[in-house]
């Protein structure tokens, strides 16, 4: 007779089985469509280009001291070299300000669509979630064709007469930022709505009722009770405007480059596949590095459900 | 400041709340006017969607008035945004600030009006202090019970000693021992503070126990004002005496009307003394009522004659339900003992007596 030891050890090892069997497809997601293209863009960072692109298997740590520094053609010695750094920055700055420019314009949209009555509310989130719909590269172009030279905003400036030449918008950071607030606007303000729909209104009167003003209401009480939401906006806005690739490249022309076209760069005309693979990792840790500094900067007073 | 007693802190004058439009138009209150006194607690009393609350929110300033005057110590206060009006809320489910601790939520009012920091942090240690939290001041309003909450609320609205306090139907979310806690807590403060407090409420027992006057309200109309005492005892209508306690309803012949008494001829053929409603207009078959435990059961003749129909202990006392002769129900309420019974049996045939100071002619 099988001892009740013998069972239980038996029930125990069918369990772990189980337990292997059926995270297994999570299991095998996670590594193929996540950290196996990560690892092989690791590799790639040191390994040598080729000479019509990809890249020869020999290790080298070039790649990565390309991110900062620069080979003297002649002489072969490595100098500090800030064209790289200076398009992290500025795209760095980009993004910021565009983060900044969707929650000045989201923020009230969210409001206003969370403050109508719970049937209206579905019509106005599906005409935020519209342009979704559309192609990047054609919303970009439509973008173009209100701000170009002889576009629809220059037209109608020169037609009224308030200028007499037309105002070169296209291929500056103004054009940019206009893109790219546009583009990323539905992220910021989709969870803003989310965290404004949970608020309890009572609370806005309650803040009306002790003495505040309708600014004091809106920074005490609605701004911390939204904070999840901001800060899930911001993160949603930010990573990807700092990655951007086709808006800095239809409207900010050759010369205004983001971080996403000087890495398409290194993997297209550039060949120069480990400097490419250096830099979007490089990119990744800049991500890590001011989401903990930011999340640990607002979340230091406590979230409204801490 | 010496205050005159009986001054109106609130004067509520015709004051009409129309929401929705065209054909969709609600009037939660119809032309309700109202004058409360200084230092008083006044109850708001009637069921849900009576106008209470609305009343209540046209007071604090979160709605304004479709028609009408708001009057705070005589100053028209209806167009005044609610940051602007020294009058305070709790709210019925406290609406305390999640994202601040107890002694933040309670300094937030003194804070907004601008008071320096010292000031705001002895008021608040004060109020801390009234209402018992004085352990819990640093805790989340989310890490404290409901009662505690509830003290919190309270004192966060008493913090920057407001005119008038209002009060929606704090207690519905307490379970009863803890709103029977509160219910003496709040008299307490409202002593202590001498603030006047408009307290609503659909709990006629709430209503009766802790109030110095009750406007009782139906279908966005003010039906009657007075005294605990002059509610339950001296109802004006219907509605007044059916919803305040248990009440029997009789018809009868009014005549000899006079000093606000009356004759009432009952279908029995007997004749009691009845106080008359204000508003009365004489007619022929008027409402008489009177309250169960103002009714005697004798075995021989009374005023109203029946049988007995049930008869259901409650412990302190026994309800006795009788069918009359005229085929209306009567029940009468008797004090129990502990060395016998009511005396009664289902089916004996009896008699009801009706005191001299005990029935009460209806307007309606």
């Amino acid at each position: 007779m099988a001892s009740a030891e013998q069972v239980a050890k038996d029930a125990e090892r069918r369990e772990i089985r189980d337990r292997w069997l059926l995270s297994a497809p999570a299991l095998i997601i996670i590594f193929l469509a996540a950290t196996g293209p990560l690892l092989i863009v690791v590799v790639y960072s040191f390994l040598t280009p080729g000479p019509y692109g990809d890249v020869v298997w020999k290790f080298s740590t070039d790649g990565w001291l390309s991110v900062l520094m620069q080979r003297d053609i002649f002489d072969d010695t490595l100098a500090f070299a800030d064209a790289h750094l200076s398009i992290f920055w500025r795209s760095a700055k980009l993004s910021f300000m565009t983060t900044i420019l969707t929650l000045l314009f989201g923020f009230p949209t969210a409001y206003f669509i969370a403050t109508r009555p719970a049937r209206q509310r579905d019509i106005w989130l599906f005409l935020i979630t519209i342009p979704f719909w559309t192609n990047l590269l054609i919303r970009t172009f439509a973008i173009q064709e209100v701000i170009r030279n002889e576009g629809i905003a220059n037209t109608v400036l020169i037609k009224l007469g308030i200028i007499s030449q037309p105002i070169q918008m296209m291929f500056t950071d103004f054009a940019l930022m206009v893109g790219m607030t546009y583009v990323y606007l539905p992220l910021m303000v989709l969870p803003l709505y989310a965290s404004m729909e949970k608020i309890d209104f009572r609370l806005v009167e309650a803040g009306y009722d002790l003495y505040a003003n309708r600014f004091q209401v809106l920074r005490r009480v609605i701004i911390p009770l939204v904070k999840p939401g901001i800060i899930a906006g911001s993160i949603l806005v930010f990573i990807p405007a700092l990655g951007a690739y086709v808006t800095p490249r239809v409207l900010g022309g050759s010369k205004n480059m983001m971080l996403g076209n000087l890495i398409e760069l290194q993997f297209g005309q550039g060949r120069n596949w480990p400097l490419g693979s250096a830099l979007s990792l490089s990119l990744m840790a800049i991500v890590m590095v001011a989401l903990l500094l930011y999340v640990r900067a607002v979340g230091r007073r406590g979230g409204a459900h801490g | 400041m010496p205050e005159q007693p009986g001054r109106s802190a609130i004067e509520v004058r015709g004051v009409r709340k129309v929401f929705g439009t065209g054909e969709s138009q609600v009037a939660a209150l119809d032309t309700v006017s109202v004058s409360i006194r200084e230092n008083e607690f006044f109850t708001l009393l009637g069921p849900s969607g009576c106008g209470k609350t609305t009343l209540l929110r046209l007071i604090a300033g979160f709605d304004f008035p479709s028609a009408g005057e708001i009057l705070l110590h005589g100053q028209d206060i209806a167009p005044l945004p609610p940051f602007k009006r020294p009058v305070n809320t709790v709210f019925q489910n406290y609406a305390l600030f999640p994202h601040m601790t107890v002694a933040e939520n309670i300094g937030f009012g003194l804070e907004m009006l601008g008071k320096p920091k010292a000031e705001v942090k002895a008021r608040v240690a004060e109020m801390l202090k009234l209402v018992k939290m004085e352990a819990l001041s640093n805790r989340r309003t989310s890490q404290i019970s409901g009662g505690q909450q509830q003290r919190v609320a309270l004192a966060r609205a008493l913090a920057p000693q407001p005119k008038v306090l209002l009060l929606d139907e704090p207690l519905s979310a307490l379970d009863l021992k803890l709103r029977k806690e509160m219910q003496i807590e709040l008299k307490r403060l409202q002593h202590e503070t001498g603030i006047t407090f408009i307290f609503v409420t659909h709990d006629q027992e709430e209503a009766l126990t802790m109030s110095d006057r009750i406007a009782v309200m139906s279908s966005g109309k003010i039906l009657q004002v007075g005294t605990p005492w002059d509610i339950y005892d001296k109802p004006a209508e219907r509605f007044v005496a059916d919803f305040i306690g248990e009440t029997n309803f009789l018809t009868a012949a009014i005549s000899g009307m006079g000093n606000g008494k009356a004759r009432a001829t009952l279908k029995s053929g007997a004749t009691i003394d009845a106080t008359v409603a204000e508003g009365f207009q004489p007619k022929d078959n008027a409402t008489v009522v009177v309250r169960p435990e103002h009714a005697k059961l004798t075995s021989g003749k009374g005023d109203l004659s029946g049988t007995v129909e049930n008869i259901v202990y409650f412990g302190t006392d026994t309800h006795i339900h009788v069918r009359l002769d005229s085929s209306e129900t009567f029940t009468v309420r008797q004090q129990n003992t502990r060395s016998a019974g009511c005396g009664f049996e289902r089916g004996d045939k009896v008699g009801i007596s009706i005191g001299n100071d005990a029935a009460q002619v209806l307007r309606d």
